[in-house]
């Protein structure tokens, strides 16, 4: 690839981050992409950014503000928590940006800090309700008795809307322990390895966590979701 | 293996993250266990419908409060 030769210091201070661009700052950005795609020139924007470059800094909260919010909001299901966990994480990825080592992505890096901002405003908020090293429970209850098929695939039965209430009201029934895991392995993508990084957990109670996450959300996406509940 | 192994390994099993010779023992159950069967099927469906959902919305306003602290930030530092 052609940037990989440039050097990166003699580079004119917005000439990378307007090679690269994306939306401007005062444009709502309509690119989504996948949770697991970083693209390609995040590193480009990345040494531009720590060599002074506020446009590439720019460039990185454009590219990923939507899904910082998401992850924030996915975590507290509070919007004033959510949006100050957002706002404190990209300002702590500024000021420390001289601190990342590149070893992991940019995005991982960012991810990682607003996790753990939004988890301390949720213990705040509700510190009987977090305990992130609390007892496991037994698999006894998630053995399947008397299970029904969905019948034809629920996409399809459902209209985009009433989905969207569906699995927003039982992702809300998981406590926050579960749903931080949930979100940050099966929704955000990140590796197990990732997740416990950022929740400050082991790999082993990851595993666990999420294992019951899903258990949970398909018994209560189940309610719904039975044939006989909607023809 | 049992119901009570299936489901104890039903997330591995779906992230492809288990010994090969796990992976048959967990099939061989499933050929004559409709329940875990579906329960199989239904934890996969689930992780996929919130993997390719967004649930959440990004209003404007919450845009533009976060680039005007931003910007204040960047200034301030500088």
């Amino acid at each position: 690839m052609y940037c990989a030769t440039l050097d990166m210091h003699s580079i004119e201070p917005g000439l990378l981050a307007n090679l690269v661009k994306t939306p401007t700052l005062s444009t709502p950005n309509p690119h989504r992409l996948p949770s697991n795609v970083a693209r390609e020139d995040e590193h480009l924007l990345v040494a531009a950014a720590k060599a002074g470059d506020v446009s590439a800094f720019e460039e990185l909260v454009n590219r990923y503000e939507r899904k910082i919010f998401r992850l924030t909001m996915n975590i507290t299901r509070n919007r004033e928590d959510a949006e100050d966990a957002m706002q404190d994480a990209f300002m702590k990825a500024y000021s420390h940006l001289d601190r990342f080592q590149e070893e992991s992505r940019f995005y991982t890096w960012l991810v990682r800090i607003a996790a753990n901002e939004a988890l301390m405003r949720l213990r705040k908020r509700r510190p009987n309700q977090v305990s992130l090293d609390e007892p496991i429970e037994s698999e006894d209850d998630f053995i399947p008795q008397q299970i029904e098929d969905w019948g034809p695939s629920p996409e399809q039965r459902y209209a985009q809307t009433e989905m969207r209430d569906i699995l927003r009201s039982v992702i809300d029934e998981l406590t926050p322990d579960f749903r931080a895991v949930f979100v940050l392995r099966d929704v955000e993508g990140l590796s197990t390895e990732e997740t416990a990084e950022a929740v400050g957990i082991s790999e082993a109670a990851v595993k666990s966590r999420l294992l019951r996450a899903r258990l949970k959300l398909r018994q209560k996406l189940d309610r719904h979701f039975r044939q006989d509940r909607k023809q | 293996m049992n119901c009570n192994g299936v489901v104890r390994r039903v997330s591995s099993y779906i992230d492809g993250d288990l010994e090969v010779s796990v992976v048959e023992e967990i099939e061989l159950h499933l050929k004559e266990c409709r329940e875990c069967t579906i329960l199989v099927q239904q934890t996969r469906l689930t992780v996929n419908l919130y993997r390719d959902s967004d649930l959440v919305d990004f209003p404007g306003e919450v845009r533009t409060r976060l680039h005007q602290i931003l910007r204040r930030e960047i200034r301030r530092e500088k």
